[in-house]
């Protein structure tokens, strides 16, 4: 714990704009924000407070500057690499008060929402509609809108629809000066540089979003869920990449391997088989004409590529069954093991069958047992170490592995992030993934817009006498 | 109870230091702090404050338990004002065994209180004089039920005499369903209509038998319908778990020998209860009260023999209802059905088998109303917030009756729409079966 870093006077002057009852100071009740998903490193902020409208968050983040201390913004608190974690204590700005969807423009395609509204509150809001908003981060019944913005949020349906990015129009923000700035709108085009490009995946670090134009995606008329299930987790991969190149984008193409269905199979009794080596949940959506020939190609080459069968989901329960179990499947590894925790690469589609026999070889090398599920179709790799975190011994070769599969990932051509983000996490990993003339020009773009550094400090970028958190212990975490 | 200062510090005779160091720590390591159960926690939903989040009570109590986080007033109230829904054990895919980590915690604290407190008028003379007697209960709800039929609650309302009475009596009194109707109590045995199919036993708990004694009337009929045999034994009394959730377990313990001895097991096919907190707490008899005496294996033969109605009723293969239903009704998830007991498609599948009927399906249905046990008499500000977003929902569907299966739902939701003078009806799902089978 730090000491405190910020004044009785800035206190009093937060609770002048929100009211006593929307401020937390006290440190009992400070305690429960000293992490988000990511448990290995922890500090508390000094106060928390909780605006519910743009001029509040505006006016907090003017006093703060006044103060010169750190300020961070938060949602659910479901991310996974820390980017929640107020570095250098200071004020947390909690978001979650914010949660109106402001309007459902159905004619203009697009929602507008608050930053705290949950994602899966909009597609319950969409429902019936013949509209969703597609991103559908695993997460989806907890993390907020505006965190799915900040840490640019992926999702099984990634591989067709895109990543939050693809589906973000515009928003409104405050910056770290406390101006309030709009960057796009409803109409989805403007001139001059894309700074909602810019600005999504920024995990914070360069304003804080206080409203959210969305695109909303018109409903698909039809899905063909299918469950390839392989003996060897080669022929899995290989028909991923005969699917792919076969020209068909399938809306979602996700991988899981025995360790994973035996969890998943205890959690859920779908009726997996458990003697697989793999198991690929493939799905095909869009016109109903043409679904079944899509259907027929992929259970071909899944067939050709040696799959003992390809089931197919028979009704709209199924489906569901299918999605939330593996859409729950981080969370089932704890039924495997007393601690466990995920890492999130990325490889070029191609390098998979490569990148999982590694994967083997460095578990078997580091003495630790890892299992795989992840968005295959996007080579956005989650592999799961499990470990018990009383061990020291095995914590430090969890730690060793995790590494060594990253940089494994790096030199792969892929990268150490797909969707979970860099938060404190993969600070030091920047150094390996970019060069220092990549990483100035980041730090530019950063100080342009929070050049005085208060707003999330000791984020992302790694920056001389700040280095990156000294992991020792690897996370618990359950992930998207 | 919190209209009185909570002491944290640790009574001396206590075998552990701190609260909740006698929980299994394992139990707080399933929590892997993911997050996914937040946005499915009604105290968070409406708060937005990690620390009326289930993984926040939990970071709280691990913390206390450790020592890291002091006991104070702040904390206490963020683990009243849990509801103890557990629709977080529904959403959470680890696994974590929430009731068992806030029970125990809360009993812990309970003993813990001080006498002062242990003592209070409320919990000794309502929670715990009366609630769990049938008869008791019916006696003092006489008074009421002649109030009501001559217009006087009305008129202590309208001048204001209610207000003379203390705050969580006049919520009990505003709580009462209107009107009260005198039910005679169910035989003993009531034989099964046509071809037996199975011999059960009904349960018929305390409060439910004393206000909604027409819906064990509903329920067993339905199950005469069904080809059962409804025997009704006399020695079975309140489940116990106003009190286990009060944090006396002691005298819950003893309720749960007195259900086991009550229930001829080895001549029924099944208990039956149709009041889901009921059901719930009978059913985890095992682990509520996990300590080895006498009477363990009772109880835990007890639990195993426990079946929800709607549950019991689909296993059975129901006979089809046979009376049309003419209305627009939606179901409200009583949480001690949905997430403790996971009981959910059930209900709606029996109710969708009554023609004429239109289910609509009620948005946030697996929210908690609120009542949750005594919390609307406990927490009265958080309950009122969570019936008012409860009866939005139930008017948003546009259905004239909403259909629950639990005491506490039932009265609270009634008590909201009375509120807001709601054309409302609010039925237990064995009250339109019951209706469906008379009428065909």
């Amino acid at each position: 714990m730090n000491s405190r870093t910020v004044s009785s006077k800035l206190i009093s002057d937060l609770v002048a704009i929100v009211g006593a009852d929307r401020v937390l100071s006290a440190r009992s009740e400070l305690a429960v924000y000293e992490c988000d998903g990511f448990v290995i490193e922890k500090n508390s902020p000094d106060v928390a407070v909780f605006p519910r409208t743009t001029a509040e968050v505006a006016a907090i983040v003017h006093l703060c500057n006044e103060h010169s201390v750190p300020f961070v913004p938060r949602g659910a608190g479901t991310s996974l690499a820390g980017g929640c974690l107020p570095v250098g204590g200071g004020v947390m700005i909690v978001l979650t008060q914010m949660k109106q969807i402001v309007e459902i423009n159905l004619r203009d395609r697009y929602a507008v929402v608050e930053p705290g509204v949950v994602n899966v509150w909009l597609t319950q809001a969409l429902r019936g509609s013949g509209y969703h908003y597609a991103p559908d981060p695993s997460s989806q019944g907890a993390c907020t809108i505006g965190g799915n913005v900040a840490t640019n949020s992926g999702g099984p349906h990634t591989l067709k629809y895109g990543v939050t990015v693809n589906h973000v129009l515009g928003f409104e923000a405050v910056m770290a000066d406390g101006r309030t700035v709009q960057f796009g709108g409803p109409t989805a085009e403007s001139f001059g540089p894309d700074l909602v490009g810019g600005l999504v995946g920024s995990e914070g670090t360069l304003a804080i979003v206080t409203k959210v134009w969305v695109r909303l995606t018109r409903d698909p008329q039809g899905y063909r869920t299918m469950l390839g299930v392989f003996d060897s987790v080669e022929d899995a991969t290989q028909s991923i990449s005969e699917i792919v190149g076969a020209g068909i984008i399938p809306a979602a193409l996700e991988m899981m391997d025995q360790g994973i269905v035996v969890a998943l199979e205890e959690a859920f009794q779908f009726g997996f088989p458990l003697d697989a080596a793999a198991v690929l949940l493939i799905e095909v959506d869009g016109l109903e004409a043409g679904l079944d020939a899509q259907r027929d190609a992929i259970v071909d080459i899944c067939t050709r590529c040696g799959a003992r069968e390809v089931r197919q989901a028979a009704d709209d329960a199924q489906r569901a069954k299918l999605w939330k179990c593996r859409k729950q499947a981080f969370g089932a590894v704890g039924r495997l093991s007393p601690s466990y925790c995920t890492q999130d690469g990325v490889v070029p589609r191609t390098k998979l069958p490569h990148i999982l026999r590694r994967i083997t070889e460095i578990g078997a090398k580091h003495e630790v047992r890892i299992v795989n599920v992840f968005h295959a179709g996007d080579g956005n790799l989650h592999p799961i170490v499990l470990f018990d975190e009383r061990d020291a011994a095995q914590v430090r070769r969890v730690l060793a592995a995790s590494n060594e599969i990253l940089e494994e990932c790096i030199a792969a051509g892929g990268s150490v992030t797909g969707e979970h983000g860099i938060g404190v996490e993969k600070i030091d990993l920047m150094k390996k993934l970019f060069t220092p003339d990549d990483l100035e020009v980041m730090g530019r773009f950063r100080a342009a817009f929070n050049p005085q550094g208060n707003l999330s400090p000791g984020k992302m970028l790694p920056t001389a006498g700040a280095c990156g958190m000294e992991q020792i212990h690897p996370g618990r975490q359950a992930a998207m | 109870m919190r209209d009185q200062a909570p002491s944290s510090a640790p009574q001396a005779s206590h075998p552990h230091a701190l609260p909740g160091q006698s929980i299994d720590y394992q139990l707080f390591l399933d929590c892997v702090h993911c997050g996914l159960c937040t946005a499915a926690c009604p105290t968070y939903c409406e708060l937005g404050n990690e620390n009326d989040s289930p993984r926040g009570r939990i970071y709280l109590m691990r913390g206390v338990a450790d020592g890291r986080i002091e006991l104070n007033d702040q904390v206490l109230h963020h683990l009243d004002l849990c509801l103890d829904c557990r629709a977080c054990e529904t959403a959470c895919p680890s696994g974590v065994q929430y009731g068992r980590l806030i029970e125990p915690f809360r009993a812990e604290l309970a003993e813990r209180a001080p006498a002062k407190e242990r003592s209070d008028w409320f919990r000794r003379w309502i929670l715990f004089g009366l609630f769990p007697y049938r008869e008791r209960m019916r006696k003092a709800l006489f008074p009421a039920r002649i109030a009501q039929r001559l217009g006087l609650m009305k008129f202590a309302a309208v001048t204001g005499l209610l207000r003379l009475l203390p705050q969580r009596l006049q919520r009990l009194v505003a709580m009462l369903p209107s009107p009260l109707v005198h039910e005679p109590p169910l035989p003993e045995r009531l034989p099964a209509k046509g071809k037996q199919r199975a011999r059960v036993a009904l349960f018929t708990g305390c409060v439910a038998d004393a206000m909604f004694r027409s819906t064990h009337w509903a329920t067993a009929r339905v199950l005469q319908e069904n080809g059962c045999e409804v025997l009704v034994p006399p020695g079975q009394t309140c489940c116990g778990a106003i009190h286990l959730h009060a944090g006396a377990s002691e005298p819950a313990r003893q309720l749960a020998d007195q259900n086991a001895a009550a229930f001829p097991l080895d001549e029924v096919d099944a208990v039956i209860v149709n009041v889901a907190g009921c059901g719930a707490m009978l059913k985890e008899y095992d682990h509520c009260f996990p300590m080895a005496d006498a009477n363990h294996a009772a109880r835990a033969a007890l639990s195993a023999k426990v079946r929800d109605v709607h549950e019991f009723l689909l296993e059975l293969g129901p006979v089809a209802p046979r009376g049309a239903i003419h209305r627009n009704v939606t179901y409200h998830d009583a949480c001690h059905l949905a997430h403790a007991q996971k009981v959910v498609d059930a209900p709606r599948a029996l109710l969708s088998m009554i023609p004429g009927l239109s289910l609509r399906e009620l948005p946030e249905s697996l929210l908690c109303c609120g009542a949750a046990g005594t919390y609307n008499l406990t927490e009265p500000e958080m309950s009122d917030r969570l019936a008012r977003r409860k009866l939005d929902n139930i008017e948003a569907t546009g259905a004239t009756t909403v259909v629950t299966a639990n005491a506490g739902c039932l009265l609270q939701i009634m008590r909201e729409a009375r509120g807001r003078n709601a054309k409302l009806d609010v039925v237990h799902p064995m009250d339109l079966l019951d209706q469906s089978y008379q009428a065909g």
